[in-house]
C-alpha cells in the first residue's frame, strides 16, 4: 500500500469510529444490535471470500461456494442433531467442504472441464441434494453455539458485545484471517499458489507440480467454505432449512473482489456488507420504511450490484492472469 | 580435453506427424558456448527442452556430467545444474526480481520465505557475475533486457553449471544483444557452459566455441566459428546455396500513397501505443518500420488495415481520409495487408485453399453471383495462385491448416497480390518460414514495389528491413524516432534508435 492510501485508510478508520461512537451515544442498545449483527453477517461472508481467494490466487475460479455453503450446512446440521455433538456438526461440515472443494478440483482442475460449468454443477447438486433429504422434523436438540465471553474484554461497552462475546466459529473465523494471510503472503506454499494462479508455466519451469497444487488448494480452500455451513447451521441460525445459504456464498465472491483477494481486505469488505444486512434486518424489525420487507431485504444485493460496478469502474485490481484456464504442459 | 557438461545421445522425438528431433547427439565442454543453429521448426527448442527434462525423448538418453540420466522433469534437471532461459520468458510478472529468482528454491526460515536471505543471496550473485539488477523492483516494470537478465539469475541461483538460452537476441536490440553475448562469455570464463540458440548467423559466429546445426530434426554439421562463414552456415542450414541479400534496383518513388498525420492509437489495455506518428509511402518504395518487437509496430498496422480505431490524428489513403473505417472499405482503396499472426488474421484454418484464396473478395464479381459462391470460379484462381506463388499442396480442396508455415504465408502473399493493389501492409512476413519460402517472398514484394504499389514493411528482423527497404522508420515506445534512407542507415544506428537513443540525448 502506498503511503497516501495509508493516510487516507488511517482518517477513513478515525472516522469510521467518531460516527459509531455518537450513534452510539445517541442509541445504545439499536447501535449495538446492529454492530453486533455486522459481525455475525461478515463472518460467513469472509470464510466465503477466503475459499475463493485461495482458488483464484491459485488460477480456479470457484462459483461453487454457495453449494459448498449450503450442503455443509445440512451435513453440520444432521451430524449435530444426530450426535447431538456441536463439534462433530461442524467436523461434518468442513468434512462436506473439503469433500465439495474435491469434486470441483476433480472436475476443474483434473478433467479441465469448464471451471464456471463444474462450480454451477456444485451449485445444483447441493440444492437438489438437500431439498430432497431434507427432513423436517429434525431439530437441533443441543441448541446452538453459544456466546463466549473473553474475560474482561468482554465487559467493555459496545466493543465487548461486538468483538468479545461471540460464538466459537466467530473466533475461529479471526483467527482463519491471519492465518490465511501469513499463509498467502509469508510462507513458501503462498508464494507457489500466487506463481500458479500468474504463470502457470513459469511454475512450472521451476520445478513447481501447477495441477497438483491446484488440486490441493481448491481441495483445502472448500474445507473454508464448509465452515462457512457449520457457522450457518451451528451457530448463526442454529437450523437447516432449504436453500438457507440465500444466495451469500456469491456474495462472498464480491466480497472477495473487493476486498482485492486479500483476507484482511475481504474482511472488511465483509463488514461492510455485513452492515447492510444488519441495518436491513434492524429496518425490518422496527418497520422503519413502509414498504414490504422483500424490498427491504434486496438491501445487501442492490448495495453489491452498485459496489461490484463501482470498483469495475475504479479498476482496482486485475485478476491473477491466469485465472479460468486450465494448464497443459509443454 | 576438459569435462563433457552435458550431452545428448541419439536423441529421437517424435510429435503427432512430425519428427522433432532424429537421432541428435552433441556435447557441450565446460567453459565452452555451444551454438545451435537451425531454421524455424529445426527443432532446437525440442532438443533443448528434453535436454531440461520437460520433454522426455523417444528414443536415446541425455547425459550430465558423464551419467546417463533419465530426467523426470525441469526440477531434476536442475537439480543437476541444468538452467535454461526460455524464448518466451518464464516469468511472473506481478511479483519482485527476488521473489521470481528465488520461486521453486526459496530459503526458509521458521515455516515463512526467507526474503531478507533470498534478497542478500540475489545481491551477492549479481555483484559477482556482474550482472547488476534491483531484487525489490516488480518484474512487468523491466524492460526485456532486464527481464532477461532476471532469468539468467534464476539459473545461477540454483547453480546451473550449464546455461541453457533458447532464441535469447529476438527480443533484443542489436546492442543488447551483443551485450548478452559478452555476458555469456564471461559466463564462461567461471566455468559456465551455455547452449545458445539462434537464427541469427553474425550472433554464431561472433560468440561461439562450436556449431552444430540442425535441419529437419537432424545434426546436419558440426562446425566452429573458423572454419565457416555466414554463407557456409547458411548452405548447412537450408540444404543448399541461398542467397541471403536480395539483389534490388534503385527505387523510383511516385505519388504519396499513405500519408498519416499525428496518428495516436491506443493498445487492448487503453494505453497509449502509438503517439502522434506521422510519415508517408509512396508510389514505387518500401518503408520499413524497425523496432523491438511491442513498441507500437502491432498497433500501427492495426489501424492502417482498420483492425483498430484511432484515438485521435488522420490517415489518408490514396486521396481518401480516414478516421475510422472498416477493414472492407479500406480493402475496397487497394490496401493489401499480410497479417503478423497467420494463423489468427491471415487464413480460416478449416477452410480449404481455395475458400481461403479469395477470403478478400469473395463477395464480389466473378467469385460470387447474386449472392452465391462460384465454386468453379473459385478454384481456378485458387490453382493460378497456389502455381504462381509455388505453394506446396497435395490439392487445393485440402484445408490450410495442412499447410506449412511458409506454404501457409505464400498462399496468403499470393491471395493478397493477386489483385490490383496500391499499398502493400506487411508485417512480419516472413517470421518462423524456411528460407526457401523467405527469399520468395523477398523477391514478390520487391516485383510490387518496381510495378509501382507503395509497401509498408513491418519487421522485427533488422536484416529484413535493411535488405529491403528503401527507407526506415524507427519506433520506440509508440514514438517514431527517425526516418532514415537506407544508404545513411546501418545497423548501429538503427540499433540505437531502437533503444531510444537519439543524438541529442543520450538516455531512454
Ligand atoms: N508440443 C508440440 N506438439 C507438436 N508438435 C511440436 C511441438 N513442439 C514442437 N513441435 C514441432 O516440432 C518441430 C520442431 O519444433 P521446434 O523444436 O520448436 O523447432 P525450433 O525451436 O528449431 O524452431 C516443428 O515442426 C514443430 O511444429
Ligand atoms: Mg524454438
Amino acid at each position: 500500500m502506498k503511503l497516501h492510501q495509508k493516510r487516507l485508510l488511517y482518517a477513513g478508520l478515525i472516522v469510521l469510529l467518531v460516527v459509531i461512537w455518537i450513534f452510539y451515544a445517541a442509541n445504545g442498545p439499536q447501535t449495538t444490535a446492529v454492530l453486533a449483527g455486522t459481525v455475525r453477517a461478515a463472518t460467513l461472508l469472509a470464510l466465503g471470500a477466503m475459499c475463493g481467494m485461495i482458488g483464484e490466487r491459485s488460477g480456479v475460479v470457484n462459483i461453487g461456494i454457495e453449494g459448498q455453503f449450503l450442503l455443509s450446512a445440512f451435513a453440520a446440521f444432521t451430524v449435530a442433531s444426530m450426535t447431538s455433538s456441536l463439534f462433530l456438526g461442524t467436523i461434518a461440515g468442513i468434512g462436506m467442504g473439503l469433500l465439495m472443494g474435491w469434486m470441483l478440483a476433480a472436475m476443474a482442475v483434473g478433467l479441465k472441464v469448464d471451471q464456471i460449468i463444474a462450480g454451477t454443477v456444485l451449485n445444483i447438486a447441493a440444492l437438489g441434494l438437500t431439498s430432497f433429504f431434507y427432513d423436517r422434523s429434525r431439530s437441533l436438540g443441543v441448541g446452538k453455539y453459544t456466546n463466549i465471553d473473553l474475560g474482561p474484554l468482554a465487559d467493555i461497552p459496545l466493543v465487548g458485545t461486538v468483538l468479545f462475546s461471540r460464538p466459537p466459529l466467530t473466533y475461529l473465523t479471526m483467527a482463519l484471517l491471519i492465518v490465511v494471510h501469513v499463509a498467502l503472503f509469508r510462507s513458501v506454499w503462498g508464494m507457489r499458489t500466487r506463481a500458479i494462479g500468474e504463470h502457470p508455466g513459469a511454475a512450472d519451469t521451476v520445478g513447481i507440480d501447477v495441477l497438483r497444487l491446484r488440486y490441493f488448494n481448491v481441495t483445502i480452500a472448500g474445507g473454508l467454505a464448509g465452515l462457512g455451513g457449520a457457522y450457518l447451521a451451528l451457530e448463526a441460525v442454529g437450523t437447516f432449512s432449504r436453500a438457507m445459504s440465500g444466495g451469500r456464498g456469491f456474495l462472498a465472491l464480491a466480497v472477495m473482489i473487493f476486498g482485492r483477494r486479500t483476507p484482511f481486505g475481504a474482511y472488511a469488505a465483509a463488514l461492510f456488507f455485513g452492515f447492510t444486512t444488519a441495518l436491513q434486518n434492524q429496518f425490518q424489525l422496527n418497520n422503519t420504511f413502509d414498504i414490504p420487507p422483500q424490498f427491504v431485504g434486496m438491501l445487501p444485493f442492490i448495495v453489491t450490484i452498485l459496489v461490484v460496478a463501482l470498483s469495475g469502474l475504479i479498476g482496482s485490481m486485475r485478476d491473477p492472469a491466469a485465472l479460468g484456464q486450465t494448464y497443459e504442459k509443454g | 580435453m576438459s569435462e563433457i557438461l552435458l550431452g545428448a545421445h541419439d536423441v529421437s522425438k517424435r510429435f503427432p506427424g512430425v519428427l522433432a528431433n532424429n537421432q541428435v547427439s552433441l556435447q557441450l565442454e565446460r567453459g565452452r558456448i555451444l551454438a545451435l543453429l537451425g531454421e524455424n521448426g529445426a527443432g532446437k527448442s525440442t532438443l533443448v527442452n528434453i535436454l531440461f527434462g520437460m520433454y522426455r525423448p523417444d528414443e536415446g538418453h541425455v547425459i550430465i556430467k558423464g551419467e546417463r540420466v533419465d530426467l523426470r522433469g525441469p526440477d531434476d534437471a536442475i537439480s543437476r545444474g541444468i538452467g535454461m532461459v526460455h524464448q518466451h520468458f518464464q516469468l511472473v510478472p506481478p511479483m519482485r526480481v527476488v521473489e521470481n529468482i528465488v520461486l521453486g528454491a526459496e530459503p526458509v526460515l521458521r515455516g515463512l520465505v526467507d526474503l531478507g536471505e533470498a534478497r542478500r543471496r540475489v545481491i551477492e550473485l549479481s555483484r559477482r557475475y556482474g550482472l547488476e539488477i534491483d531484487p525489490d523492483a516488480v518484474v512487468e516494470d523491466l524492460p526485456v533486457g532486464m527481464q532477461q537478465r532476471v532469468e539468467i539469475l534464476k539459473a545461477l541461483y540454483r547453480n546451473a553449471d550449464v546455461l541453457i538460452m533458447d532464441e535469447p537476441t529476438g527480443v533484443l536490440t542489436p546492442q543488447e544483444a551483443d551485450h548478452l553475448l559478452g555476458v555469456l562469455r564471461e559466463l564462461t570464463q567461471t566455468g559456465l557452459g551455455v547452449v545458445f540458440i539462434t537464427h541469427k548467423l553474425r550472433e554464431v559466429l561472433a560468440v561461439a566455441d562450436d556449431i552444430v546445426v540442425l535441419r529437419n530434426g537432424e545434426v546436419v554439421g558440426q562446425t566452429t566459428p573458423g572454419e565457416t562463414s555466414e554463407n557456409g552456415l547458411a548452405e548447412m542450414m537450408v540444404g543448399r546455396s541461398v542467397m541471403l541479400r536480395v539483389d534490388k534496383s534503385v527505387a523510383e518513388p511516385g505519388d504519396v500513397v499513405l500519408e498519416l498525420e499525428k496518428l495516436s492509437v491506443e493498445d487492448d489495455r487503453g494505453q497509449i501505443a502509438l503517439n502522434e506518428v506521422s510519415f508517408e509511402v509512396r508510389e514505387g518504395e518500401i518503408l520499413g518500420v524497425a523496432g523491438v518487437e511491442g513498441n507500437g509496430q502491432r498497433e500501427l498496422v492495426e489501424a492502417i488495415t482498420g483492425l483498430r480505431g484511432l484515438s485521435s490524428g488522420l490517415m489518408k489513403i490514396g486521396s481518401d481520409e480516414f478516421t475510422s473505417g472498416s477493414t472492407r472499405q479500406i480493402a475496397e482503396k487497394g490496401v493489401a495487408h499480410i497479417p503478423e499472426d497467420r494463423e489468427k488474421h491471415g487464413l480460416i484454418g478449416v477452410y480449404s485453399l481455395e475458400e481461403n484464396s479469395v477470403l478478400n473478395r469473395y463477395h464480389r464479381k466473378p467469385f460470387s453471383l447474386r449472392g452465391f459462391l462460384r465454386r468453379d470460379v473459385i478454384k481456378r484462381h485458387a490453382e493460378g495462385v497456389v502455381d504462381e506463388f509455388d505453394v506446396r499442396t497435395p490439392s487445393t480442396s485440402v484445408p490450410a491448416s495442412s499447410l506449412s508455415g511458409g506454404n501457409k504465408q505464400k498462399l496468403i502473399v499470393g491471395r493478397e497480390f493477386s489483385d490490383d493493389i496500391d499499398l502493400l501492409v506487411a508485417a512480419q512476413p516472413t517470421r518462423g518460414i524456411d528460407i526457401g519460402a523467405i527469399e520468395f517472398i523477398h523477391r514478390r514484394i520487391l516485383d510490387q514495389r518496381d510495378k509501382g504499389t507503395a509497401v509498408l514493411l513491418v519487421s522485427a528482423e533488422l536484416d529484413e528491413i535493411l535488405g529491403l527497404s528503401d527507407r526506415i522508420a524507427v519506433l520506440y515506445d509508440g514514438e517514431l524516432m527517425d526516418v532514415l534512407d537506407a544508404e545513411d542507415s546501418n545497423r548501429e544506428k538503427i540499433g540505437l534508435l531502437m533503444a531510444g537513443i537519439t543524438d541529442s540525448k543520450s538516455s531512454a
